[in-house]
């Protein structure tokens, strides 16, 4: 059954790319004289992904990196995840220390803008804006990885699940799914922070992770559910591989690559919801935390008639990571689409 | 045909069941359970007694579930605490604006998405291609609330072309037929009320339209890339056959398929983005209804009966989605 409203809001992942390939069936099959199981198990892992002797993660990447698209978002990734890595060597100041210099001039309805010292100004309460930017890469860097981590655990568990058993686990966990689709993206993390008693940075990270949970589960189960039948897999079955070493073997991680893509693109959609919740007022509560989603959302928001840089540093910093991302992770989903090989 | 929508419809009413069992749960269980949430925590044991009493808390789950749903069924999600107003009066109030705005939304988002898609896949690894990608990525990377404010700021502020929030200018006068206010004033024939509400629609549905348009254009693309290749094209062309003939019988019906699909889908994006655009420009609907419901203490009777109505909406649409493929396709019929 290939229900439509599987695939919530996202641009269509396609879970049928890592369909065997035709082709296949003869070699594995012609070594099936070969009494080492454990050699074999490495052919009939690598038969799958194989044509012609390059390996498919092999020939995608040689693709990557003609391809501009993800060459461009890679750098993006890259300058992103250094700047929060050497936050503390790059930012000039102390991100949640307030400067008397600063706090003297703010007023109702004015925060001092550029001056010695302080190159962006200062933020509504007298901290260096600029060292909060700098800051706010790596707890945006910290939430969405950490979302995505979570949504990518918890949805592969289940999609593994699904398409190891097939059956009624199978259909028991994919309804599960349906109702977890049947709720638009933000409005499931809404309902999910609202539950909460309070906010917290981890309501958010966890309301996040849940909504991607769904998307990875359908598009694991999909590819698992395409290899159970295919010529690699009943090669295995028939050398008497442990039903389990298949499972983990031979179908997981062959249906891993569009997880990964999928992660890659998920990660922008997760930067974005945090920064969605924020402005909702559902976000983190600590006024100390300097994230880019947070800045936009409370600052930005409430002082955008008075120092509208407040809300366009963090929002361009928020759309240029999140094009990164998706420009890797489309590049990414176009270099291991079978139908590109040549 | 007929065992199809039986079968949709069976499945349907499964998972609505499921996610009101689900969140009936989760809000007996909520910290401090929901007579706390309707007292405060300060409340005197006697009255927090009384309360569980008089709300049938003190019943087993099962009974209070079914209880639920006997009332559900009939319409009745209980009252509002914010407001002690029904739930079902809150939101039949608030639904037509957030319908108003959505439905504007897809007409933008369908009526420029189409043609961009067709014109970018016509035009393939040229500069119209490339413009029009380049705009989908930033249209599905940029945070629609500040894009609502940057709007806002533009249009409003610096250039006074459009009002900046609410439904309709301060005083005028309208009369509320279907709450659907650009509608209303057609039917009882005020055309200038008319034409203020859709002045005051056409910023929120340009922001709430941002996402479901890169999305439709980026599909439409595609799917046109696809047809183009087909051999009933080249057929066509082979024929003789006049381009805009083609263009239309071959091509874009073909290829609107998976858009009509991805219409469906979009659904949840604009219920989602609602919630957003509405705080953006004070819209008074269901999203501004969220907001207030979840900032101004959690109005959980309402915030539940948003959630399933949310829901049902968003399976009916891909449901009727999914038939409608009936009528635009042949081949679905005869399967």
């Amino acid at each position: 059954m290939s229900d439509p409203i599987t695939q919530a809001g996202t641009p269509a992942p396609r879970p049928g790319d890592d369909k065997p390939r035709p082709g296949m069936s003869e070699r594995s099959i012609g070594l099936l004289g070969d009494r080492k199981k454990a050699r074999l198990d490495e052919l009939a892992q690598a038969s799958a992904a194989d044509r012609g002797g390059i390996s498919l993660v092999r020939d995608a990447m040689r693709r990557l990196k003609r391809n501009p698209v993800a060459i461009v978002g890679g750098v993006i990734v890259g300058l992103f995840v250094l700047v929060a890595i050497f936050a503390p060597l790059i930012a000039p100041h102390d991100p949640v220390q307030r400067f008397d210099e600063l706090t003297k001039g703010l007023t109702v309805d004015t925060i001092p803008g550029a001056s010695s010292g302080f190159p962006l100004g200062s933020d509504p309460l007298g901290r260096d804006f600029l060292s909060r930017m700098i800051y706010g890469a790596r707890q945006t860097l910290f939430v969405g990885v950490l979302a995505t981590l979570i949504g990518l655990a918890l949805g592969v568990l289940i999609g593994a699940i699904a398409g190891a058993f097939g059956g009624w686990v199978d259909v028991v966990l994919m309804r599960l799914t349906d109702v977890m689709l049947a709720l638009p993206s933000l409005l499931l993390a809404i309902t999910l922070v609202a539950m909460a008693s309070r906010s917290s940075q981890w309501t958010v990270i966890f309301a996040v992770a849940i909504v991607s949970v769904p998307i990875f589960a359908r598009l694991l189960r999909g590819s698992m559910l395409a290899q159970r039948e295919s010529d690699h897999v009943l090669a295995a079955r028939a050398l008497g591989v442990k039903e389990r070493n298949i499972v983990l073997r031979h179908m997981l991680p062959n249906s891993l690559t569009a997880v990964i893509v999928q992660a890659t693109l998920t990660f922008a959609v997760a930067i974005l919801d945090a920064a969605a919740l924020s402005f909702l007022g559902l976000g983190d509560p600590d006024i100390n935390r300097a994230e880019w989603g947070l800045m936009l959302g409370v600052d930005g928001q409430r002082y955008f008639e008075v120092r509208p840089e407040l809300a366009y540093f963090p929002a361009l910093a928020i759309i240029v990571v999140a094009l990164g991302f998706t420009l890797l992770g489309e590049a990414m989903r176009e270099a291991i689409d079978p139908k590109n090989r040549r | 045909m007929l065992r199809v929508i039986v079968r949709r419809l069976l499945q349907l009413v499964v998972t609505l069941i499921a996610l009101s069992a689900l969140i009936f749960i989760w809000l007996r269980n909520l910290p401090g359970g929901p007579v706390e949430a309707l007292l405060g925590e300060r409340a005197t044991p006697e009255r927090r007694v009384l309360l569980t009493k008089a709300l049938g808390y003190d019943q087993p789950i099962l009974v209070q579930y079914g209880k639920f749903m006997q009332r559900v069924v009939t319409g009745d999600f209980g009252n509002s605490i914010r407001t002690g107003d029904p739930v079902t009066e809150v939101i039949s109030r608030a639904f037509p604006a957030t319908i108003e705005l959505a439905l504007a939304a897809m007409i933008i988002a369908v009526g420029l998405g189409v043609p961009l898609g067709y014109l970018a896949a016509r035009w393939r690894g040229r500069w119209p291609d490339n413009l029009t990608i380049a705009g989908t990525l930033l249209g599905i990377s940029i945070p629609i609330f500040f894009l609502g404010y940057l709007l806002k700021d533009v249009f409003t502020q610096n250039i006074h072309w459009f009002p900046p929030s609410g439904r309709l200018t301060t005083g005028l006068d309208n009369t509320n037929v279907t709450g659907f206010f650009v509608l209303d004033g057609l039917l009882t024939r005020e055309f200038d009320a008319s034409a203020d509400a859709l002045w005051h629609l056409i910023l929120p549905a340009i922001t709430l339209a941002t996402i479901p348009l890169a999305v439709i254009v980026r599909i439409t693309r595609a799917s046109v890339l696809d047809v183009l290749n087909e051999d009933y094209v080249r057929t066509a062309e082979a024929k003789g056959l006049r381009h805009r003939t083609i263009r239309g019988r071959h091509i874009l019906r073909n290829a609107l398929l998976p858009v009509v699909t991805t219409i469906g889908l979009q659904t949840g994006a604009l219920l989602s983005g609602a919630v957003l655009t509405e705080k953006v420009y004070n819209w008074g609907g269901i999203g501004t209804l969220i907001t207030d419901s979840i900032s101004g203490g959690r109005d959980y009777p309402v915030l539940q009966a948003i959630i399933l109505l949310a829901a049902l909406v968003f399976v009916v649409v891909n449901l009727l989605v999914d038939l409608s493929y009936a009528f635009i396709d042949p081949r679905v019929r005869v399967r």
